[in-house]
């Protein structure tokens, strides 16, 4: 039960944090559908600080050092996002996927060109970090404490207080849902936008990171991240863009995630001989119909997807 | 050559072409960033493919296989085409791919079908499978790349979860169908005589290049055509105009899924490939067809050579060395271009408005020169 109420709590972090992500920059306007993308190199990142600092330093500067890692490079890359969709008005779904594609080529390929180099015989696409792990991690009993999940409720707190209550937020917000009118008050729009993006990259960054060290200790970089960043966007519909409400979904996401990976742990569960594999389809099963049943009455910005063009009415 | 530039298609090619040379530009740089030494001669054997083996019956049979999976990939990038002509961002085209492979293997394998019921059955199950996207898109207004991508992923756990019962005994993977299930094998026709008695060259290949060429009738030339791009071009519109929104974007979507699906089949039906069940992450195919779709243009006949470009590419990642590269260089190239593609919107407006700039310099130029000539008489 302890068992699955801390992969709970760990995949909830991951899915607020990369959903809080996609929040900020959908209310600025840009829909972010590269966000599983912008994790797989925030986990890159992350993975690769943790493989060149030796283990021995101390717990404080490992954390700092990665969480700087992962979000370094995952900003960097969601400027590819910002520069085609704000800059150059591309379609946004079109550049988010290439982005997702992108992102899993590009760390596999130099994730290999690494491990290759390192020892001729090894073309596995895999970092290791069990040492650098633990730093992240505080046993209180039989209860595994990580790091993330404060970091996911400072997330939290800073989405909500930024969005409601800054003038920073309530002007990211306008620009999403009408931009034209933000610009009539002297609201650059396109910076907005620059914002929104580069938030939610810092955000999946800190998201992709958090997702690898959950449970394993090392990474296979040629799997990427098996469609969070598309379960964080249903958690941030479902929270219909709102941070608390995002919080929320994204718990009852967590629980189902996390069931995959401990039912067996579940003597009842064990007993209704279900397949493994029907566990594992459970929290997109679920996240399909609960979609079926939120997006009717979508609140979701109304210009997100939309290029700013100034000369338009 | 102006007029020739002004031209949608020429300005299309134009842009894909400069995709493909950027795309090889941008992946040779990432060579050069991890090893220097062997960067040429890699993205030379990503560019070569079947011409970097010198013995001629080798290159044939290499070109063949190539072939044999350009016919899939097409049937994927024309389900994306179909479904981007009506405003649907069809993603879950991988995994109405995996549904066709599941039903035509399952069906091949279980039930001892013989070729074109499994393929028809693959057919109908993409049908459905795309069904679920367009019900959902229609009446709940669900965005359908997020649909999408969750039912790519249940697809491909109830894939590994049947076809586990039709596997070999000692490995992951489907039997083979030539000793399962030989019946479910697409006829060749002799075409595979063409290619130095290659057995994955079958109907495939011309089936998939002629329902191309459908596609573009059904789109430019039907009624039907017309009324799915009007809904792509304004929903509102089409609605107003009193064509049925809701049936157009179900159908649609079934219709992307068909393809798809028909895709799996034509190649899971050759043999080529086997199903591994302890897949951890969708196929391919399905991705790159969006690569494949927009490079062509969105036109269903420039797609058949995107189809062949990029599956050329991927295919040719096996030939670099492995000693310095990994062969997903190839993956990372088609990435690179898919996000280029972005850009083509871009690249056609500079032509455009390059093209009526000068236009309109010549237009001044010639009015003062009659001005000038008005001022002597």
């Amino acid at each position: 039960m302890l068992l699955l109420l801390q992969y709970t709590l760990i995949f909830a972090s991951v899915l607020l944090l990369v959903a809080l992500g996609g929040c900020f920059s959908e209310h600025s306007g840009v829909i972010n559908l590269g966000l599983e993308g912008i994790m797989v190199i925030g986990a890159l990142g992350g993975a690769l600080v943790m493989r060149y600092l030796s283990a021995t330093v101390s717990p404080v500067v490992m954390i700092l050092a990665v969480l700087c890692g992962s979000v370094v490079l995952a900003v960097a890359y969601s400027t590819l996002l910002g520069v085609a969709c704000i800059k150059f008005r591309a379609d946004q779904t079109l550049v988010g996927t290439a982005l997702n594609l992108l992102g899993v080529a590009a760390a596999t390929v130099f994730v290999k060109a690494i491990n290759t180099a390192a020892d001729p015989n090894d073309v596995s696409s895999t970092i290791q970090y069990v040492g650098a792990k633990k730093a992240f991690l505080i046993n209180v009993g039989n209860f595994e404490f990580n790091w993330f999940m404060v970091v996911a409720i400072l997330a939290l707190v800073f989405a909500y207080v930024s969005l409601y209550k800054t003038r920073f937020g309530l002007r990211l917000m306008a620009c999403g849902e009408h931009p034209q009118a933000a610009d009539s008050v002297g609201i650059n729009v396109h910076k907005m936008r620059w914002a929104g993006v580069l938030i939610s990259g810092v955000l999946a960054g800190l998201g992709g990171i958090c997702y690898i060290l959950a449970g394993v200790s090392e990474w296979k970089f040629e799997n990427g991240v098996a469609g969070f960043g598309f379960l964080a966007l249903a958690v941030m519909i479902f929270g219909q863009w709102k941070p608390t409400r995002i919080a929320l979904a994204a718990l009852l996401f967590g629980l189902f995630r996390a069931l995959s990976n401990v039912y067996f742990g579940f003597d009842f569960l064990v007993s209704l001989n279900i397949p493994g594999s029907i566990y594992n389809m459970m929290p997109y099963v679920i996240s399909l119909i609960v979609l079926a049943f939120t997006s009717k009455k979508s609140r979701a910005p109304k210009a997100e997807g939309i290029p700013y063009d100034k000369g338009q009415r | 050559m102006r007029d020739l530039l002004k031209k949608q298609g020429m300005q299309s090619l134009i842009a894909s072409l400069l995709c493909i040379v950027l795309g090889l530009l941008l992946g040779y740089i990432v060579l050069l960033f991890i090893n220097p030494g062997g960067a040429s001669q890699a993205i030379l054997a990503v560019a070569k493919n079947f011409l970097n083996t010198t013995r001629a019956n080798l290159q044939v049979k290499n070109f063949a296989n190539t072939l044999a999976k350009s016919a899939p990939l097409l049937m994927c990038a024309l389900s994306i085409l179909f479904a981007y002509k009506v405003g649907l961002f069809n993603i879950g085209a991988a995994g109405q791919y995996v549904a066709g492979a599941c039903a035509c293997l399952y069906s091949a394998l279980a039930w001892g079908w013989s070729w074109l019921p499994c393929m028809l059955f693959a057919i109908a199950v993409g049908a459905l499978y795309g069904a679920i996207v367009g019900l959902l898109k229609a009446y709940c207004n669900v965005n359908e790349v997020i649909s999408g991508i969750m039912l790519n992923w249940i697809g491909l756990y109830t894939a590994n979860m049947l076809l586990a019962n039709v596997k070999e005994s000692t490995s992951p993977y489907t039997v083979h169908l030539k000793d399962g299930a030989p019946q479910a094998i697409l006829p060749s026709l002799g075409l595979g005589k063409l290619f130095e008695n290659n057995q994955y060259i079958t109907i495939a290949v011309p089936l998939a290049i002629v329902l191309a060429i459908v596609i573009m009738v059904i789109l430019n030339k039907t009624r039907f055509g017309y009324e799915l791009r009007a809904t792509g071009n304004n929903k509102n519109a089409a609605k107003y105009a009193g064509m049925a929104e809701k049936r157009n974007i179900i159908l649609t979507l079934m219709i992307g899924g068909a393809l798809a699906a028909l895709g799996a089949s034509l190649l899971y039906q050759t043999d080529y490939m086997q199903w591994e069940v302890t897949a951890s992450s969708v196929p391919s195919m399905g991705f790159n067809g969006i690569a494949a779709a927009f490079l062509g243009g969105l036109n269903p006949i420039g797609t058949i050579f995107a189809s062949y470009f990029i599956q050329h590419i991927t295919d040719a990642g096996a030939f670099v060395d492995k000693t310095m590269y990994s062969s997903q260089i190839s993956d990372l190239i088609s990435a690179i271009i898919i996000y280029l593609c972005g850009f083509v919107l871009f690249i056609k407006t500079t032509i455009s408005s390059g093209i009526a700039r000068s236009e309109e310099r010549e237009r001044r130029r010639k009015a003062s020169a009659e001005a000038e000539k008005g001022g002597e008489a």
